[in-house]
């Protein structure tokens, strides 16, 4: 291999050859990207279930997909493969894949009215709590091996895998928050260690229903500031008061830098380094001196080979929750001393929400977007900022700045942290 | 094979079945003249027989009794056994090997709060407004805490905070496949100097309606008595039976064991993962692929630890590809003894595997249907065929 594909360490350069993504905003890059450099919401009210007596009443869901049903399998599978059929159209591929499969996904449960139609036709009730023994004696009444699959967690990378021709056992990930980046790392050892010249990187979250609202409303994590839906998320603000719960998708296409020039594919980018360490100090909180997400960032600057001076501009987790923003801007405070103020730090999260599992794969794709296209996205909702938060958050509006080197960070509930840091050119 | 700085070894093992409590009783199992006797619980989720979990004192892992009452069983046995792991391998309360210890974790989803489910479908038949009512009863009786105790990775984010494994921490989802996955990218990362020790491994808790129901959706399990797994019929239902387990390894590179001086149990070869159509001869071509280090291996001193489910259909399929392409080594299904464990399949059949290399066991018969060994056990094939989807095999060598 000749020098140009190895990058400091001897490893062979990973490169971005084709993106895909849906949020909110909508399907597809470019739809995406125009709406998120013009600092449009796609927080709205929730329709997909009644919302009375829930102090939460917005989301970023995705509802303009076509499902054959109304779950949480079909809409993360649907969502995963379009911006799949979108990423691989960019990379100029076609046919079987041929690479492995690494895919960020909800951990998934059966439905509610799934289990209603169980009751419905479950024997009646004995004695309290016993359901799922009356659940039992339905199926072996009769199999539902549609409910079976529903439940799999290796559903969903199963039909990408058939749909895609991918190589090999896919790896179907989770790591809470940070998840998406998680696939992206996966993807990026894959190449290195030479077991194949290209990994597809999914990460799809389409499980908002009821419950998974309800749960992150009893750990107080969701906003609550529910009208105007659209101004609820604002992250690095004073009045910040938790993140609004989204959905997405996105898919990278990697390729080592070889492979991708031997076969004249575009390079739209560099997935320079990856970094990753785990916090022991609480189930959902960070440990309060920031240190296992300093060593976060700190182990994907070295990973890339860079150092600190280099970064012009960061794609932060910012969620909008008061503890992650502060941790976060400790941690970057740290890392990047007195120069911080003086770089571009923006939350895409203002405009889409959380996207959960996705959040990690969606925010590389618009990091590599904002190098390609010469377009900070603007951290909007940004009216009255958090004093002891100092950043330049690109507030309001979108500039216009080119940058080399980008970070994004994710963050995640079991102490989950990774950062991913990309460049425009291979050197 | 020729040793070399980067092969991945076996450097602890945390084990626990319904055979007993960490690495003692099961290479006793594995060392002893008799077969072992199977522990089956035929009353508590009659008509399906579980093998449950031992008797077991959850402080001797996780001394905090509020870490303990953050869990469920399920995380609760994950931890505990890679407790029972970082013991083995002398790494337990090396605060700096574990600070720098990467962590990859096989994991299913949590538990159910059955009474809660219960309350809201049997509200749910005398109503009409059935969202509304979820809306209601979910505020008002979900416990905040279950939803950490459903997440999939807080089985290693648990493991963070009650061991202190911090290096990096990953969790496969994904059933059987999840615990193939989990072992065979640790495996890579250690082989590409990616990384030097790793944490792997899962846990499975089988005494639970919410996962019984997941399998009997296929009418999978097998009812009534316990029947030895080669031999389970089709009138007795579909033939898995669930085992609570938990399985963890710590794997190194082999520079990384011997400069601290650790003892290697055995030392991983080959492993491999794959999935796809089971029509035809699929299935059986894909394992051939995947048995291929394994059939250079001599026959007579190799132990094959089968993973069947116990899924009549597989179970043949794979018995009749045991018999063709790796004719003449014993086979021991511990899924027969075990139960079925689901994402802790593969890493329960690895560490019975490494424990039996570390000690050169003539592993006896675990069902009347298998074949003693003339020989101690010099190398182990690992197989386990996904009850849905995905197959692996490893191939490991004793030092």
């Amino acid at each position: 291999m000749s020098k140009a594909y190895k990058d400091h360490l001897g490893r062979p350069i990973v490169a971005v050859t084709g993106m895909g993504v849906i949020t909110s905003l909508g399907q597809g890059l470019k739809d995406n990207w125009a709406a998120l450099t013009g600092g449009v919401s796609g927080i709205h009210k929730i329709t997909r279930f009644p919302t009375d007596s829930l102090s939460t009443r917005i989301c970023g869901t995705v509802d303009f997909i076509e499902l054959p049903a109304d779950n949480a399998v079909e809409r993360s599978y649907a969502m995963a493969r379009e911006t799949t059929l979108e990423a691989l159209a960019q990379a100029g591929l076609s046919g079987d894949f041929n690479g492995p499969l690494f895919l960020a996904a909800p951990p998934i449960e059966p439905e509610w009215n799934a289990r209603f139609e169980l009751a419905d036709r479950s024997p009646p009730s004995e004695r309290p709590g016993d359901a799922y023994n009356r659940f039992l004696a339905a199926m072996r009444q009769k199999a539902d091996p549609v409910f079976h699959e529903a439940v799999l967690f290796g559903s969903i990378s199963e039909r990408l895998a058939d749909r895609f021709g991918t190589r090999g056992l896919p790896v179907t990930l989770s790591t809470a928050c940070a998840s998406g980046a998680t696939a992206i790392q996966l993807g990026v050892e894959a190449i290195r260690q030479g077991r194949t010249d290209r990994a597809l990187t999914v990460a799809t979250d389409g499980s908002v229903s009821a419950e998974a609202l309800i749960r992150f409303s009893l750990l107080s994590a969701l906003s609550t500031q529910n009208d105007p839906p659209e101004k609820a998320s604002k992250p690095f603000t004073k009045d910040r008061d938790g993140f609004v719960i989204a959905e997405g998708a996105a898919t990278l296409v990697l390729e080592s830098l070889e492979a991708a020039l031997a076969r004249g594919a575009r390079v739209y980018g560099i997935l320079k380094g990856c970094g990753e360490k785990a916090d022991l100090f609480h189930r959902t909180r960070s440990s309060p001196d920031g240190g296992p997400a300093i060593a976060t960032i700190r182990a994907a600057l070295a990973d890339a080979g860079i150092d600190e001076s280099a970064v012009g501009y960061i794609n932060a987790h910012g969620t909008s929750t008061p503890e992650n923003d502060k941790m976060e801007y400790l941690s970057m405070s740290a890392v990047f001393g007195d120069r911080l103020p003086s770089i571009p730090v923006s939350s895409n999260k203002s405009m889409i929400g959380h996207t959960l599992t996705a959040a990690g794969a969606v925010e590389a794709v618009f990091s590599i977007q904002t190098m390609l296209t010469g377009t900070l996205p603007p951290t909007i909702n940004y009216q009255n900022p958090d004093p002891a938060i100092v950043l330049d958050v690109v507030p309001n509006v979108k500039r216009e700045q080119q940058v080399t080197a980008v970070l994004s960070n994710s963050f995640g509930f079991g102490g989950q942290n990774a950062s991913l840091v990309m460049t425009a050119e291979p050197a | 094979m020729t040793k070399s700085a980067n092969d991945v070894v076996i450097t602890g093992v945390g084990i626990v079945t319904s055979q007993g409590v960490g690495a003692e009783p099961h290479v006793a199992l594995l060392t002893a003249g008799e077969p072992p006797k199977a522990r089956v619980e035929t009353e508590r989720f009659a008509p399906y027989p579980i093998h449950p979990l031992p008797e077991i004192d959850w402080s001797e892992q996780i001394p905090k009794r509020g870490d303990q009452r953050q869990m469920e069983n399920w995380q609760r046995l994950g931890v505990f056994a890679a407790g029972l792991a970082l013991d083995d391998a002398g790494l337990k309360d090396n605060l700096e090997a574990c600070g720098s210890m990467d962590m990859i974790v096989a994991a299913g989803g949590g538990e159910r709060d059955i009474n809660v489910d219960s309350l809201i479908v049997d509200e749910a038949l005398k109503r009409n407004d059935r969202e509304r009512l979820l809306n209601e009863k979910l505020t008002t009786e979900l416990r905040p805490t279950l939803f950490l105790a459903q997440l999939s990775n807080l089985l290693a984010g648990n493991i963070s905070i009650v061991h202190k494994v911090t290096g990096s921490s990953r969790t496969f989802m994904g059933e059987e496949a999840a615990g193939i996955s989990a072992v065979e990218t640790a495996f890579a990362r250690i082989r590409a100097g990616q990384s030097t020790h790793t944490l792997v491994g899962g846990a499975f808790s089988a005494e639970r309606l919410d996962i019984v129901l997941l399998f009997e959706a296929i009418q999978g399990h097998a009812t009534g008595e316990w029947h030895p797994i080669w031999s389970r019929k089709e009138e007795n239902g579909g033939g898995m039976i669930l085992g609570s387990v938990g399985a963890f390894l710590v794997l190194e590179s082999r520079e990384y064991a011997e400069a601290r001086g650790a003892r290697i149990y055995a030392t991983i070869d080959a492993i491999g993962g794959d999935r796809g159509s089971r029509e035809g001869g699929k299935l059986e071509a894909r394992l051939k692929e995947l048995a291929r280090p394994a059939a250079l291996i001599e026959p007579e001193s190799t132990v094959v630890f089968s993973g069947a489910s116990g899924f009549h259909d597989l179970v043949r399929r794979e018995k009749a590809f045991l018999d063709t392409e790796l004719d003449g080594r014993p086979v021991r299904a511990f899924g027969g003894l075990v139960g079925h464990g689901v994402e802790a399949q593969f890493p329960v059949g690895m560490a019975l595997a490494a424990l039996a290399l570390g000690n050169g066991a003539k592993i006896p018969p675990f069902d009347p249907a298998e074949t003693p060994m003339t020989a101690p056990a010099k190398a182990a094939v690992v197989t386990t065929i996904g009850h849905a989807r995905g197959e692996g095999i490893a191939v490991l060598a004793a030092e």
